[in-house]
Formats: C-alpha cells, sequence, structure tokens
C-alpha cells in the first residue's frame, strides 16, 4: 500500500525522476513509500534522531546536527557525512548555536530547561546550566559578554554570563519565545514567538519581533506582526539591510471549513530591515494548489539573491528570486498575504524534501543548502545552482517505521488536507495549542466559537470538542476531521489509528510551578484546599457539585462530563461545557470555552457573577490568588 | 475618633491646598501621590551640595504649552536621555527634544499615571495609575489589573523594582509580582503588622523594603529573613510632637527614600530620617523646611535629601536647607538658604520650579527634575562663579 500524493506532488516526483535526480543513499520519496508500508510499522517505541537544526563549523568542515528525537548533538564530516562523534545532551534540545569563535556549542534543552556548553575542540559537554522555561534558542554575543537564552514558557529571554551562565536578568519577550537570530555585525538579536501575544477576544492575532540590543542587553523595539499568530526562524542578509522570517497567519476569524475558498491559513513571510521601509512587509508563500504548509526554517544566500524557505507540512523547500521580490513589492501595494497569484511573481522552485523540514544551513561556498528533515531522519542536500535535491543523507538510527512515528508523521503533515493547505499541527504548534480562538464549523460566522485545547496529557480525557460530542480520538480526528477541516479524503483505518496512538502518547511537558518533590508551597497548599473545600468563607457549606474538585476530579482535572458553568452566550448552540483537563492550565491562555477569559484570574472576576463556575465570590483577592497558584501546579 | 479627625483636618487641608494653589485646569482627582523612590538611586553627585554652597539651577518648565500631556504631574522618571511624566492624562516621554503621549489608547492601564519606576537591568519602565500597572517595554505595555491578574488593587500610588520582583503600593493593601514566576504576593493587614492598607509610597532594595502606610506609618520588609516589621509615631495619633526624635514623627506617611541603609520618611505633619538606631525629624519650626506638608522625600545619599512639600522644592545637605520656589506672595522665582545656625538668605535667581506644589522629585546626573502640580520642571544645575 502506498499513500495518495497529491496530484502536483506525484508529478513533482515524476519530473524530478525523469531528470535523473542523482540520490546518494536511496531515493527520499522510495523511502518514504517504504516508511508507509503498513506491514512495516512496529509497535515499538523507537528512539528516532528527529534532526531539527544544523550548524557548520567556521572552516565549514564539521556538520553539527542538533537531534530532538535523541537528545544528541551529533557531529559529522562536513564533507563526507560520516559521524565523527555523538554528544548526549539534555532534554528535546530545540535549538543551537556555536559561539562566534566558534570554541564553544551552546544547546537550549526545552524538558530539562537547561543549556548544554560543549567544547568543539574536545567535543565534551563542559558545562550544564539552568535557566528559564522551556529554553528554544541561545545565542553568545560578539563581546563573550552574555548568553541570551530564549525562554518559551516564561515568555522572556535570559541574560546569563558567559562565562559562568549565571543568570543575571530576564527581558520580556512576546508569548512563545522561542527563535533567536543574531544580526550579521552581531549588534542585534531577533527574536520570534511560537505563540500570540495576548489579544482581546476575537481580535487578530499579533505576534512581534523583539529586537535587543546585545551591548546593552536590553529590548529596543518590538516590530509588531498583525494577523501573524506563530513565528519561527529568521534570517538577516550579509548586508544587513534585509531580515525575513518564517510566519503563520491564522483565518481564525471566520470559519474554518471553508478550505476551499482560500484556506484556513497563510503560509507567509515576515520582511523587514532598511530594504523594505519601517513597517514589516507580509508576502505569501502558497499558490493555488501548491501552498507551503507551516513555513519554519528560513536562509538567505550569501550574494542575498535567494531566499530558501522550509515547510514542515508540504515537505518542500520554497525558492524566492530576492530581485523579483523587490520588484514584487516595488510594484505592489500591500496588503496581499492572502493573494494565492503573488507568489508566482517570485518563488522560482518548490523542491520537495523529507518529512518534517525544519532547520536550514548552508555550505560556505554558498552552492549547497543542507535541510534538516526531522521526521524521516534525513538531512537533504540542495544544489543551489540547479535547485534540486542531490543527495539525501539518512543519520543513523532505527530504520523501521514505528507506529507512533508514522502517526506523528501523519499529525504534521499537510498532504491529507484540501489541496495539502494544512495539518494537525497547524493548529497545534509543536503538538501543544495554538492560543487561538477558532470559528470552526459552517454554522454562520461568529457561531460557536472555541479555544483551542492543547493536546498534551489528552489520553483519559475524552470526550472531546467543547460541546463533549466526539467520544474519542479516532472519532474527533477521523470523521470529524475529514469533514470540517480537511475538506478532503480521510485518513486509512490504519493511518488513523497510528495518529490516535501518537496523540495517546503525547507526555505533559514539565510542570514549572509545582517544586521539586511535588511538595506544594504555602500558597499552592492554601489555594488546594480552597480547590476542595466544602465550605465557604461564611462557614456555609457549597453544594458538591459546586466545588471546584467536583468537575475538575481526577488525575487530569476532568470529570469527562459537561456541565453548565454560566458561561452560555446567544452565538452558543448549547450551554453544557466539556469540563477541561487542567494539565498544565497556566500556559493555554485564554480561557473558557470561547476564550473571553484573557486570564485565569478573569474566569473568576469576570465572568462568574452568579458562582455557577464554582463558589468563588465570597473569597478575598489574595485567596483567589492561592486558588490560582495551585491550578498552576497541575 | 482622634484618628478620623486627623484624616479629615489632613484632607481639608490638601483639598485648601490644591484649591488655592492649583488653577482650575486639573479636574478632581485622587490625592496626588507618587514617589517612585529608587533607594538605590545616588546619581545626583556631589556638586548638588558643594562644600561652597547649596546647589543653584536654572529651571526650564514644561506645560501643555510645550508638549506636556498635562500640567498635573504625579511623577517624574529620569531613564538616561529620556524622561518619562506621569500626568493627569497620559505617560509623556520627553525624547530627543519632544514629547510623546502614552494613553489608553496604547494600552495604558489608566490616563492618571501617579508613580513611575525604572528596571534599570532592562530599561522596562513601570507606570502605577489609578487603573492598574503597566509595564513599557520596548514600546509595548502591558497592562495588570486587579481583574486580570494577582494585583491587590487598580489604584496603584507606587511602585518600586529591584531584581526580578516588582513591588507595589496599591489602596488596598501591597503586592509583589515575580517576574520570573508571574507569581502575586499580596501584603494586607492579614498578613504584615499593616494597620490600615492604604500603601501609599514603596522603596525596595535588595535589603530592605518599605512602605509609607497612609496612617499605619512605614512597614518594613527584610528581605533577608522574609519578616515584617513597623516603624510607628511613638505620639501615636496625637498630632503635638511629645517625643521628638524618638521615633517616626506621624503616622500619616506619604514618600519613603532608603539610600545608605538611611531611611527617609515624608508625611503630611513633617519628615524623618532614621539610620537604622537613631530618628531625627524635620519640622518647620525647627529646620528650612518650607512645609510640614510634604508629599515626596528623595535621598541623594545618607546625609542629603530632597523634599517636595506644597511649599516648595527643598533640599537638605546634612546642614544647610535651600528651598526653591514661586514665591507663595508674588510668585516670583526665590532661592532662600537657611544654614545650619538658622541664618537665612535670600538668593536672586530668575526662574523656579512650574510650581510650589511638589509632588515628585528624580536626578539625571547634576539635573534635577520636578513634578508639580502645575507642570514638569527642569533644574538645570548652574555652576559657581
Amino acid at each position: 500500500m502506498t499513500l495518495r500524493l497529491p496530484s502536483t506532488r506525484a508529478s513533482e516526483v515524476a519530473a524530478a525522476v525523469a531528470l535523473g535526480v542523482s540520490v546518494v543513499i536511496g531515493s527520499l520519496w522510495n523511502g518514504r513509500r517504504a516508511h508507509a508500508g503498513v506491514n512495516d510499522r512496529s509497535g515499538e517505541v523507537l528512539t528516532y534522531a528527529s534532526p531539527v537544526e544544523m550548524l557548520l563549523s567556521p572552516d565549514g568542515k564539521r556538520l553539527y546536527v542538533l537531534c530532538q528525537g535523541s537528545d544528541q548533538v551529533r557531529v559529522l564530516n562536513a564533507a563526507s557525512f560520516e559521524s565523527i562523534k555523538t554528544i548526549s545532551v539534555g532534554h528535546i534540545p530545540r535549538g543551537f548555536s556555536l559561539s562566534p569563535d566558534g570554541a564553544r556549542l551552546f544547546v537550549a534543552n526545552t524538558w530539562d530547561d537547561t543549556v548544554s556548553v560543549i567544547d568543539t575542540t574536545s567535543l565534551e559537554l563542559v558545562a550544564t546550566w539552568p535557566v528559564g522555561a522551556e529554553p528554544t534558542s541561545v545565542v553568545e554575543d560578539r563581546e563573550g559578554k552574555h548568553i541570551f537564552v530564549a525562554n518559551r514558557i516564561s515568555n522572556d529571554v535570559a541574560v546569563l554570563n558567559a562565562q559562568t551562565g549565571e543568570e543575571e536578568k530576564r527581558l520580556a519577550a512576546g508569548r512563545g519565545a522561542s527563535y533567536l537570530t543574531p544580526s550579521p555585525d552581531g549588534k542585534r538579536l531577533y527574536l520570534t514567538h511560537v505563540y500570540p501575544n495576548p489579544a482581546p477576544q476575537r481580535a487578530a492575532p499579533e505576534s512581534e519581533i523583539t529586537v535587543i540590543d546585545t551591548a546593552r542587553a536590553t529590548v529596543i523595539e518590538r516590530i509588531p506582526l498583525r494577523n501573524i499568530a506563530h513565528a519561527f526562524h529568521v534570517a538577516i542578509s550579509a548586508d544587513g539591510r534585509l531580515g525575513v522570517g518564517a510566519a503563520l497567519h491564522p483565518k481564525n476569524l471566520i470559519p474554518l471549513a471553508h478550505l476551499e475558498h482560500g484556506g484556513a491559513f497563510a503560509d507567509t513571510l515576515m520582511l523587514f530591515g532598511s530594504d523594505i521601509g519601517d513597517k514589516p512587509v507580509e508576502i505569501p508563500l502558497d499558490e493555488l494548489e501548491r501552498y507551503a504548509a507551516r513555513p519554519f526554517g528560513v536562509a538567505i544566500s550569501p550574494d542575498k539573491s535567494h531566499i530558501y524557505v522550509t515547510s514542515g507540512g508540504s515537505e518542500i523547500v520554497t525558492v524566492i528570486d530576492v530581485a523579483r521580490l523587490m520588484r514584487f513589492l516595488r510594484a505592489h501595494k500591500p496588503p496581499f498575504a492572502q493573494d494565492l497569484s503573488a507568489s508566482s511573481n517570485y518563488v522560482v522552485a518548490r523542491i520537495p524534501v523529507g518529512q518534517d523540514p525544519r532547520g536550514v544551513a548552508f555550505s560556505v561556498d554558498g552552492h549547497s543548502l543542507l535541510v534538516a528533515n526531522r521526521l524521516d531522519d534525513t538531512i537533504s542536500v540542495i544544489d543551489t545552482r540547479v535547485n534540486r535535491v542531490t543527495s539525501t543523507i539518512p543519520l543513523e538510527g532505527p530504520k523501521r517505521l514505528s507506529v507512533l512515528r508514522h502517526g506523528e508523521q501523519t499529525f504534521y503533515t499537510a498532504r491529507y488536507s484540501f489541496q495539502g493547505q494544512i495539518g494537525c499541527a497547524n493548529c497545534h504548534i509543536d503538538s501543544t495549542f495554538d492560543g487561538l480562538t477558532w470559528d470552526l464549523e459552517p454554522d454562520g460566522f461568529g457561531r460557536d466559537i472555541v479555544d483551542n485545547k492543547n493536546l498534551e496529557d489528552i489520553k483519559g480525557t475524552e470526550p472531546f470538542k467543547w460541546n463533549g460530542g466526539n467520544p474519542d480520538i479516532p472519532t474527533e480526528c477521523g470523521p470529524r476531521t475529514e469533514k470540517y477541516f480537511w475538506r478532503s479524503e480521510n485518513y486509512d483505518d490504519l493511518t488513523l489509528t497510528d495518529l490516535a496512538t501518537y496523540l495517546r502518547s503525547l507526555p505533559p511537558r514539565p510542570n514549572r510551578w509545582r517544586q521539586p518533590g511535588s511538595e506544594l508551597t504555602p500558597a499552592q497548599e492554601r489555594g488546594r484546599a480552597i480547590f476542595s473545600r466544602a465550605t465557604d468563607s461564611f462557614g456555609k457549606p457549597i453544594a458538591e457539585t459546586n466545588r471546584c474538585v467536583y468537575c475538575h476530579s481526577g488525575p487530569q482535572g476532568t470529570s469527562q462530563r459537561s456541565f453548565d458553568v454560566g458561561t452560555e452566550r446567544l452565538t452558543d448552540n448549547a450551554g453544557l461545557f466539556d469540563t477541561p483537563q487542567l494539565t498544565n492550565i497556566a500556559l493555554t491562555a485564554p480561557y473558557l470555552h470561547d476564550a473571553r477569559a484573557a486570564t485565569l484570574e478573569e474566569i473568576w472576576t469576570k465572568f462568574n457573577p452568579d458562582d455557577r463556575h464554582g463558589r468563588t465570590n465570597d473569597l478575598k483577592k489574595d485567596e483567589l490568588n492561592d486558588l490560582i497558584q495551585y491550578l498552576r501546579t497541575r | 475618633m482622634k484618628r478620623n479627625t486627623t484624616l479629615a483636618i489632613v484632607a481639608a487641608a490638601f483639598l485648601a491646598v490644591t484649591a488655592l494653589n492649583v488653577n482650575a485646569a486639573p479636574p478632581p482627582t485622587p490625592t496626588p501621590r507618587s514617589a517612585s523612590a529608587n533607594a538605590n538611586t545616588k546619581v545626583a553627585t556631589a556638586r548638588l551640595a558643594t562644600p561652597q554652597g547649596s546647589p543653584r539651577f536654572r529651571f526650564e518648565n514644561f506645560t501643555t504649552a510645550n508638549g506636556l500631556p498635562d500640567d498635573h504631574v504625579y511623577s517624574v522618571l529620569v531613564d538616561g536621555d529620556r524622561i518619562w511624566a506621569g500626568t493627569d492624562n497620559g505617560l509623556g516621554l520627553y525624547e530627543n527634544g519632544k514629547w510623546k503621549t502614552f494613553t489608553t489608547k496604547d494600552g495604558l492601564a489608566h490616563r492618571a499615571v501617579l508613580s513611575l519606576a525604572l528596571d534599570k537591568r532592562t530599561g522596562d519602565v513601570w507606570a502605577g495609575t489609578m487603573g492598574g500597572l503597566s509595564r513599557i517595554s520596548g514600546g509595548r505595555i502591558d497592562t495588570y489589573t486587579q481583574l486580570n491578574s494577582g494585583l491587590s488593587n487598580d489604584v496603584v500610588y507606587g511602585v518600586s523594582v529591584e531584581n526580578e520582583n516588582v513591588w507595589v503600593a496599591t489602596a488596598a493593601g501591597a503586592s509583589r509580582l515575580d517576574l520570573n514566576t508571574g507569581e502575586w504576593s499580596l501584603y494586607n493587614e492579614r498578613n504584615t503588622p499593616m494597620a490600615e492598607i492604604w500603601t501609599y509610597a514603596v522603596a525596595a532594595t535588595p535589603t530592605k523594603v518599605y512602605y509609607a502606610v497612609w496612617g499605619s506609618g512605614v512597614l518594613e520588609y527584610n528581605q533577608q529573613t522574609k519578616v515584617w516589621d513597623k516603624y510607628d509615631d511613638p505620639d501615636g495619633e496625637n498630632e503635638m510632637v511629645l517625643f521628638k526624635d524618638q521615633g517616626l514623627i506621624h503616622e500619616i506617611t506619604t514618600s519613603v527614600s532608603y539610600v545608605d541603609q538611611v531611611l527617609w520618611v515624608a508625611t503630611y505633619f513633617g519628615d524623618s530620617r532614621y539610620d537604622g538606631r537613631y530618628w531625627h525629624n524635620f519640622l518647620t519650626k525647627d529646620s528650612g523646611l518650607p512645609s510640614n506638608f510634604t508629599n515626596v522625600v528623595k535621598a541623594v545619599d545618607a546625609n542629603r535629601a530632597w523634599f517636595g512639600t506644597d511649599k516648595g522644592l527643598a533640599y537638605y545637605d546634612g546642614a544647610n536647607w535651600a528651598v526653591y520656589r514661586p514665591s507663595l506672595t508674588t510668585g516670583k522665582p526665590e532661592m532662600t538658604i537657611r544654614d545650619a545656625q538658622g541664618r537665612i538668605t535670600q538668593v536672586p535667581v530668575n526662574t523656579a520650579p512650574a510650581h510650589n506644589y511638589i509632588l515628585n522629585i528624580d536626578f539625571q546626573g547634576n539635573d534635577i527634575w520636578v513634578a508639580t502640580a502645575k507642570g514638569l520642571s527642569h533644574g538645570i544645575l548652574q555652576q559657581e562663579k
């Protein structure tokens, strides 16, 4: 059995074969077909490398590959791709960088909140520094004075002493602070964010590029990214005049079930810098039937002639001719982010690569672009002179495709949706949430607005949907997704099973508010007592059904039942809502079924006037704070 | 009963002073407060109090006529070359010779900005307003209110930043925000010796945090022991000073400043200095203080401090006093020096602060910035001839 590819993809493959593309070790597409064979899928839990980022040493002789799945940095010979050494780092590393002199390699380990320091001469791990919550990228300044670490959960940038690793301060960033990119002169850092900044309910999302002055170690500017909810890698041209950021532009204010009318997302680039002007300009990558779902990695060729963008969902690298792009910008007045005819003016190639391509790296001469394919453990080598994959390098690791891996591939690909526009990961960034409110169903504009839920630890929290309408994951991800989201063919049964198995396997990320040893702070302990209390502040009994713990019961904080908590609006189709799980609830603002509560506090300070969402109006402000401190530990 | 009488007298006095000295322009406003009181501030250099005599300034005054958002200025903050002014109608930023105004449309919590504090590590500015607390960071404004956060009350009279902690003085107790964890800690009559919860100003340092609590003296938090302590007027609520220099001068405190391990306190009935062992109090009758009604105190070091009163701006260098104001009778600029022996000298000057009702003070190198009820003043130090 083979996966059915979109017609355009199939024709591209055929064309590539006809051109006699040289492939060193196996064809990527042949490999994919082999991977997709259901009989080959293994029920084992296998550890894949899952490469996400790459760096070349300053002399171009070594290639460092950051492997998120195996918690490693793999050091390869950049010419032969033979292994030199494998270095274990922290858990789920997501970003790394070399010191300006190339002597040290810094790795941001997201799940154990550390930075690993590797001596690039000895290739030994020489230090592990604790940092903020979910460090995602790390950069050292030119002077060797400070290390900057983007913390995704604490929404800030930790500034460390470059020698000792001691944290000196934190800079306020945007929500989901993730990817730091230095300017060519090292004077500025550009930081992107994977979640949108807080915004009023039903307002268009907005993110930012936070600009940091490295000498002063302060934020000096925030470039607004209007309509952008998620931004990823940034590249700056060698002359420092052109900045390019990969961005996701959701169309969440209109019903999602209109893929056939132009899509749920625009996959775009945000351009900024003196070449562009005072305001950033958003340009689309998509073209009708040739979408570039989930742009992630960006590189600008050393001569600034081309921009290269990976798209994880579409599994391609898009190539943009910069001169043509500039002509287009001069001739057209924005906005054109959703114009599906625009990209043909400047996109010169869409190169198929591996599964979920992420980070990219240029060879020293600029003739080769390396692409890390996270979900098939390969590196695509693109000859930038002809814009073709000339070789695909497999990384060491399991050759069998496990059920979980196939489920993950299914989750991240866009191939199942109408014209390959979106995938699960569009709305569940890195298998979590997106911080957005969606108008999901074709029941009229503005009806049944729903907050997107987190996927962490969802096993055992069924039913799904806010109205509790889907009894299990296969129902949620099968017929419902087919009908409302993909507007296309459904998964085959085994693929759906693999996807459901993957989703059930998603663990909760570590809770940063819970102290080591699981002991609660005094404030958290007081909050726990309020959560479970049977009498109010006046000594009157609280009805069992009006206690927090009644609905939010069990280890995941859900009774798996629906209740009326007094939040129904005229635009809702019903007033009973499924009890959401509390896992890492502190991270997933906004709250309530339609996201009307911007913060946990607002659930009770603004939207519980009649005590129908638990008895809370007797609480003093500090008691409510205690309750929230406890909830953050869940 | 006596407390109520005291409060009534003070309130009446304030209203009278406001009515007398401020033209009709300012609308009914809360009792003006600010006192960002960054206790680590030592930027005012020695030249402000040279042995040659009290410093002389040329005052340049800003009003709405030259771009200030509003003439009623509650607070002022020096941020390098930039000046922030918290006014009754927006937050002003003076940069490169021009004023820019931030309003609620920009995300500011409320138009009336009562207090300001600078996080020197990050460059972020914190603004306490009548409607919550705002952070201005790289041009973005984030707002914390009693509804959307753990902040105890939206009326934020004072704010001060120390390391990763933002300490806030509100009309309903003290609050602390831990910027690293996002956790709010509230301090009130239930967990501190605070008799009243109307906290009016805060000065936070890595060792001690002081709150001026309106009607409840001074509250001290020891950062090491995490224990609260309290300083009261030994005369209790009696307006007579029976025990001078034996404790805080009065319970109705308005401002605190903590520099070089010395605490300075402003009240509506005189001012105090406490070095950890001895108290020294300042009253008009035995010092150069122009009025006991003091809105703000800002220390230069252990021995020198500036006072903002309802009758002018005063400087104390440890022995001598200097007062800068428009004359209370003629309105003409005047500078008066009172030396340690009590001799008074008038110094001819051509400029004075915009108004004698002083609300807040900050230092910029040798210069001083003064928030008044009728404009913002920049005192530029003049070289002694």
